[in-house]
């Protein structure tokens, strides 16, 4: 019981990670019907961001916590700040002009994005791990059983609190964005029919620039939340991490951003009971098998709308 | 337009030729990871490399004809290492001081073999580099049959009775070593408790700590580089579980600290006696920490391999690699800055030993009282 709840713990922090960069994925996939390749990259920006304003700032665990909340604020502003305008640039420099052609040829534009990122970060921050020493600590004890000559602690660190519930609330807020706002309207509407939107008055290439700058606000957060709980980060988590937030998607649906939330939950919780009561090494092909299982009998996904073709 | 365009290339070609002809510099080169997570390593390297160059050009060069080096990037990863040395065959290098995963320097060896070329690793370990190598390969370090043997021992004396978990993180070197100490501890009598292996590169180590938690371990055998080893150490940490963590020679580097943080203290690792506290060595680590550089880890080694290679030529009056590597594995003995040595007939360092070093306050040191 207590090694369940841990690992549940586990699963759960791990998932809402990538909960938050799957939402992005699924955003951009709703609007455009193409996967941002390079998504799990901006995450990747977002984290190294986090890591060099925090060393400019210099703020450690020592630090008052007026000063740390006060400097985390301004670190999590800064990297959306630049993972935003990355992501901007990404979308008019590599998709734009490719909207109208082949649906494969903006595919193979986001992996190339995705590749220049990865190798633009390598070549600038020399591709070392970039560790920094922990700024929030502590933890909550819930249970504890003996084993063997050892306490068994089942712990919850304050970070891993913060990631649950922030995760939670960042996927509200959007989910209200999309289903309430007026800018949510025009992405529907875009998703829908681009041409008839913009017959209607909607500026289409607006709609869309947003949706990447809200995409790589949430990515550029999952960053922050990445960086603040493993203290390291380096060129390559993106490429990790994306290709698990895309499969949790998938997994929940493609175009629902509870969807992607709940897929989120379900990839990090299989791979960590997978790890618990298994094999290590067989996690990554346990989380894929059952993706496949599940798009066998859903192709949709979990919660996924069937694709009604409209004649 | 296009005949034109023909004749210049082969225009071009022919000068080129001409020229590398003309050149009497002899071609040698470094390879490691200068890039990725293993970039602090490959750092050792690139100083070594390029010192030892410097002051055997200095020294009127090998042969009266001076060094060039070239430096590879292998990223630790297998396929760029044969890339590397694909390239380096056709740059006519002669003399590779790399690489340094033994996950790169098997396959590589393959392709130096094919095109003539000498290889002396710094800081390969696996067994198979030498066991199953051809003419070409040599080593500067110890193997990891006889480090597995030291640490297996070490488990089964101090953990007798206790649990004792082996990671892995699947690499040539990680499994290599996990399984050669797994193997050495049970035959001193001791099982281990969990065998596990982990997908390098990850950051979220949680489950198998938990894992570990469960299983009431109070020893961790970590099989792996510095940048895995750290995370566990510091995930077991953060969930309060205070097992002793053991490791090999990647870890010898302060990065280490810098990634697990606090919770490094008191890990400790297997390496070859510290080569920065040979006598041979004060000279020349005070001249690395006057270009402010601190010589840790496989830096001197890498120095080793150059002085070794100077040496073989200088005997044979040769650049030959078949000769060179004939003389090396002749059981010769040379002078290096880590004191007079020797190799075998297939290339291993004879009597190499290995002790233990434990980490202190963000430093590392060699610790004879852990036996």
């Amino acid at each position: 019981m207590e090694y369940f709840l841990q690992q549940l713990i586990n699963g759960l922090t791990l998932g809402s990670i990538y909960g938050l960069i799957a939402i992005g994925y699924t955003m951009v996939y709703g609007i455009i019907g193409m996967i941002n390749f390079a998504h799990g990259d901006v995450f990747m920006v977002g984290s190294m961001t986090t890591f060099i304003v925090l060393l400019m700032l210099g703020v450690t665990g020592g630090s008052g916590p007026f000063i740390i909340v006060l400097a985390l604020a301004l670190v999590i502003a800064i990297s959306m700040a630049v993972a935003a305008t990355f992501n901007w640039a990404i979308e008019r420099v590599a998709y734009r002009p490719l909207r109208g052609s082949f649906r494969l040829a903006p595919l193979i534009s986001a992996i190339g994005m995705s590749i220049v990122l990865q190798e633009f970060v390598r070549i600038a921050q020399e591709g070392r791990a970039k560790p920094i020493q922990p700024i929030i600590i502590g933890k909550k004890i819930l249970m504890t059983k003996v084993v063997g000559n050892q306490d068994f602690n089942v712990t919850l660190s304050y970070m891993q609190m913060i990631i649950i519930l922030s995760t939670l609330v960042l996927m509200t807020v959007f989910t209200f964005i999309i289903q309430r706002t007026s800018l949510g309207r025009a992405q529907r509407a875009c998703e829908q029919d681009t041409k008839m939107a913009s017959l209607l008055g909607i500026n289409v290439d607006r709609t869309i620039s947003i949706t990447f700058i809200l995409g790589a606000v949430l990515a550029a957060f999952a960053g922050f939340m990445f960086f603040m709980y493993y203290n390291v980060t380096d060129f390559f988590v993106g490429f990790n991490a994306g290709i698990k937030a895309f499969t949790a998607a998938v997994l929940g649906g493609i175009g629902s951003i509870p969807g992607a939330m709940l897929g989120g939950l379900l990839i990090g919780f299989i791979e960590v009971m997978w790890s618990a009561y298994f094999s290590i090494e067989y996690k990554d092909v346990a989380a894929f098998t059952i993706l496949v299982l599940v798009l066998i009998f859903m192709p949709q996904g979990l919660l996924g709308k069937p694709e009604v073709e409209k004649i | 337009m296009k005949k034109l365009v023909l004749a210049g290339l082969a225009i071009s070609f022919a000068a080129a030729l001409s020229v590398s002809s003309a050149l009497a510099d002899i071609a040698v080169a470094t390879a490691g990871p200068i890039t990725g997570s293993l970039a602090a390593l490959g750092e050792q390297y690139k100083q070594g490399a390029t010192m030892a160059v410097n002051d055997i050009n200095k020294a009127g060069g090998v042969n009266g004809q001076m060094l060039k080096l070239e430096i590879g990037d292998d990223a630790c990863d297998p396929k760029q290492a044969t890339a590397v040395a694909q390239q380096f065959a056709q740059k006519g290098v002669t003399f590779v001081a790399g690489h340094l995963c033994s996950g790169s320097s098997i396959p590589a060896s393959k392709v130096y073999a094919e095109a003539g070329i000498l290889q002396i690793t710094p800081a390969s370990t696996n067994p198979k580099f030498t066991d199953e190598g051809d003419w070409n390969v040599a080593r500067v370090c110890g193997r990891d049959d006889a480090q597995g043997l030291v640490a297996g021992n070490f488990l089964a004396k101090h953990f007798a009775g206790k649990k004792v978990a082996i990671i892995d993180d699947k690499s040539a070197y990680g499994k290599g070593l996990a399984d050669a100490t797994n193997a050495a501890m049970v035959a001193a009598g001791l099982k281990p408790a969990i065998v596990e292996s982990i997908n390098a590169g990850e950051k979220d180590y949680s489950a198998l700590v938990s894992k570990l938690k469960d299983g009431g371990i109070d020893a961790v055998y970590m099989g792996g580089y510095h940048p895995e080893g750290a995370l566990i150490l510091k995930q077991l940490r953060e969930q309060g579980s205070k097992a002793q963590m053991l490791s090999g020679d990647s870890m010898n580097n302060k990065e280490f600290w810098t990634i697990a943080g606090d919770a490094a203290d008191g890990m400790i690792f297997t390496f070859a006696p510290e080569p920065r506290n040979a006598p041979e060595a004060k000279e020349l680590v005070a001249k690395f920490k006057a270009a402010g550089y601190d010589p840790e880890g496989y830096t001197l080694n890498t120095y080793v391999a150059f002085q070794m290679y100077a040496q073989a030529a200088a005997a044979t009056k040769s650049t030959d690699p078949k000769t060179l590597s004939t003389w090396l594995r002749a059981g010769n003995e040379m002078k290096t800055v880590l004191g007079p040595i020797k190799l075998d007939k297939k290339g291993d360092l004879v009597g190499a030993k290995y002790v233990w070093y434990v980490f202190h306050k963000g430093d590392y040191a060699e610790d004879d009282s852990i036996q």
